[in-house]
């Protein structure tokens, strides 16, 4: 028998093969893409040129000359352009920042009230949520700052609050803390409790593994922050005073002021936000079986500890991803602080500068920049913590 | 790929906008949100004002008929843009004409319609008699005009110190200086009789002596197009002679037949051609016909003969002990 002649299997020829066919594809789509943008790009300058309108970041540069009401770092007229970037930056993120904290307090709250077994107090959240969050927020932010607002009084007739402190159409005023020397102390001494507690909190968590005993870590902590700062401050002659507003002229000058465009826009911006998390909350709680209660109490345990020993923290892994979501439309939601004039980031660069300089693309680029970097930062905050706080199965 | 690329190309080409404003059939006119003898709708959406009435006189030159125009309201904030982007033909809306404007962004002013000065508005329970007395007061303005930077230097020059609460728009602004949001409520002279009638209490308010800068206000067109550039300065020109000629809206059918030759190339009997500007020799004609001359056009809008009542001052003409002075047509 002769052999059989092995016949190679016919060799399919280069382009035949599903994978180089892909590859080329994506080569050819690649290019066309880059193509695209050189061509937009090329373009653009092309065209801003011959309209002779001037480009480039030199503007930063230039002097600005217009006023800004509410700065985090020191600017006055005679600062650059580059310098409202970075006072409108500061304040857009003062007003996220508080906003995010405020709406996940109230939401936290809220969202619990809804399920509360109490009739009232989840009515009440109900009709809560069901109101802010179907009103557009812009109509809110014009409600809390000239609605509220108007209510208010004129400077001279402000609303004395207490030591100090003084309420007007023109904002809250409050006594500014000059710390003179020796507060170095009481700082030390805050610090130093801050650390202990820590230390604290690991070696009862470590003896409770290993004993099963508790310690009372909270009340002990407590007590150590209300006595050391307090001795401190004593022990080196009260190194504190207060500097109070004071009425002249045309307004208080002096202490803290809080303009009420930040006050509106984030109270607007809170109680909107709130909604959404309270919803979040809610569908996270009711996420984990009812079973997980009924063993909690089993055990022993008792309502306040089984929420938050037992069902927060499994709802969390449902409620994170959606947070996330939130915290970045409410970072984004604050650039409409242009319609009440609180000076943030759109309002005072792509809004005053752009039109002082007329360079709208960088100006826009640089603000859509910050906005895209602001919410990737969040979201990596937010993953980081997803993933910390996710079930650990032993 | 290509089709995408030629589209692209073809869109981006530039065609003058005269033929442009011709084919599409009407001209498409930037003015403010709303600034009553400026540019303001009424209920029924109709615009008027002295800005409206400039686009006006650009349709009737260039489309013959002083109707066909559509009004783009926009802000301060927006207004360049929309030019440079060509989403209108023309901005009409109380803008002054400052050098970096002129010279960075792309733009050409055709001329000034209406020679302005800031100034300062308080509430009369203040008792402030003078600017010079407003250290440390609260001054509301309007985003993104010379006004904003006008008052940082005036604040500066006289070692004062102020707080800017910077609105949007101007009703966001009287609605933060009704409010008591701020002192002083400063802008153009011209718009601050203008907001003061907005107020719910006119009376109220007083407008301060001090005038802190030169603001001439004027039509604005894109930069390249000098055909257009052309249109739009020869139709403020043109009223503006035909004041200085004794030309009306009313008498100027019988003005046709006048024999005095500077009226004849005026309305395009005689002499000067159109086609100078690619137009129908009677450019002119329509304008004053539809519109009116220049004098008319502010004694209904912000003179005499409407709510404002703003005196000509320095906008009579030049031979009237104003400056308003157009090149003559010859």
């Amino acid at each position: 028998m002769a052999p059989v002649t092995q016949t190679r299997p016919k060799s399919t020829s280069w382009w035949n093969s599903a994978q180089n066919r892909a590859l080329v594809f994506q080569v050819l789509l690649a290019a066309a893409v880059i193509a695209f943008f050189v061509y937009i790009g090329r373009n653009t300058v092309h065209n801003l040129e011959q309209r002779g309108i001037a480009t480039g970041f030199g503007f930063l540069n230039q002097k600005a000359g217009f006023g800004i009401i509410m700065h985090l770092i020191p600017y006055d007229e005679s600062y650059t352009y580059g310098r409202t970037f970075l006072v409108g930056l500061l304040n857009t993120v003062l007003v996220s920042g508080l906003g995010i904290v405020f709406a996940t307090i109230l939401g936290f709250i809220v969202g619990v009230a809804r399920l509360s077994p109490n009739w009232l107090i989840s009515r009440m959240a109900a009709v809560y949520i069901e109101t802010f969050r179907n009103v557009p927020l812009l109509l809110q932010i014009f409600f809390w700052y000239f609605a509220v607002l108007r209510a208010l009084p004129a400077p001279r007739q402000s609303l004395h609050i207490g030591s100090g402190v003084f309420l007007n159409i023109r904002g809250v005023f409050l006594p500014r803390p000059i710390f003179e020397d020796g507060f170095g102390w009481v700082t030390g001494a805050f610090v130093f409790c801050i650390i202990a507690t820590i230390i604290l909190k690991r070696w009862a968590t470590r003896r409770q593994e290993a004993t099963g005993e508790q310690f009372p870590v909270f009340l002990t902590s407590l007590a150590a922050f209300l006595i050391l700062p307090t001795l401190a401050f004593f022990l080196t002659g009260k190194p504190l005073h207060w500097e109070y507003p004071e009425l002249k002229g045309f307004n208080f000058r002096g202490g803290i002021a809080v303009i009420p465009e930040l006050t509106a826009l984030l109270t607007a911006l809170t109680i909107y936000t709130a909604t959404f998390i309270a919803e979040i909350v809610r569908s996270g709680i009711q996420s984990v079986s009812h079973g997980q209660t009924e063993a909690a109490y089993a055990l022993g345990l008792r309502p306040g500890k089984t929420l938050r020993l037992v069902i927060i923290p499994q709802a969390m892994r449902v409620i994170i991803p959606q947070l996330t979501s939130q915290y970045l439309n409410l970072t984004k939601n604050s650039s409409l602080a242009t319609a009440i004039g609180y000076p943030d980031l759109v309002s005072v660069f792509a809004g005053t500068t752009l039109n002082q300089t007329g360079q709208a693309l960088e100006v826009i680029a640089m603000t859509m920049s910050v906005y895209l970097s602001l919410s990737l930062l969040i979201s990596l905050f937010m993953n980081w913590y997803n993933k910390r706080s996710m079930l650990k199965e032993r | 790929m290509v089709a995408v690329f030629l589209m692209i190309s073809a869109s981006l080409a530039m065609a003058s906008t005269k033929d442009e404003v011709q084919k599409r059939g009407y001209l498409q006119c930037g003015v403010s949100t709303g600034l009553p003898g400026f540019s303001n709708p009424d209920e029924k959406g109709n615009w008027t004002g002295l800005d409206v009435d400039m686009c006006r006189a650009v349709a009737a030159a260039v489309l013959g008929d002083a109707t066909k125009v559509k009004f783009v309201p926009l802000t301060a904030k927006e207004r360049f843009t929309a030019l440079q982007s060509g989403e209108i033909d023309m901005l009409s809306r109380n803008t002054t004409w400052t050098y970096t404007r002129d010279t960075s962004l792309g733009l050409n002013f055709a001329g000034t319609d209406y020679y302005d000065g800031q100034g300062f508005m308080v509430s009369k329970k203040l008792g402030v008699k003078s600017a010079k007395e407003l250290n440390g007061a609260a001054v509301c303005i309007q985003a993104g005009t010379t006004t904003e930077l006008n008052l940082a230097d005036y604040f500066r020059q006289n070692k004062m110190e102020y707080q800017a609460v910077v609105f949007d728009t101007s009703d966001q602004t009287v609605k933060g200086f009704e409010a008591g949001r701020c002192d002083v409520l400063t802008s153009d002279q011209s718009q601050l009789y203008a907001l003061r009638i907005k107020l719910a209490n006119p009376d109220d308010a007083v407008v301060l002596p001090e005038v802190i800068s030169k603001e001439p206000l004027g039509p604005v067109v894109r930069q390249g197009d000098d055909g257009w550039f052309n249109i739009v300065k020869w139709s403020l020109f043109a009223m503006i002679n035909a004041e200085e000629m004794g030309v009306t809206s009313k008498n100027v059918d019988t003005m046709k037949n006048s024999s005095n030759p500077a009226v004849q190339r005026l309305l395009g009997t005689g002499g000067v051609k159109g086609s100078f500007l690619g137009l129908n020799d009677d450019w002119a004609y329509q304008i004053i016909k539809q519109v009116g001359n220049y004098g008319e056009m502010f004694d209904r809008n912000v003179g005499a003969g409407s709510p404002l009542k703003i005196a000509r001052g320095l906008n009579a003409l030049w031979s009237k002990g104003g400056i308003m002075y157009a090149p003559p047509i010859r």
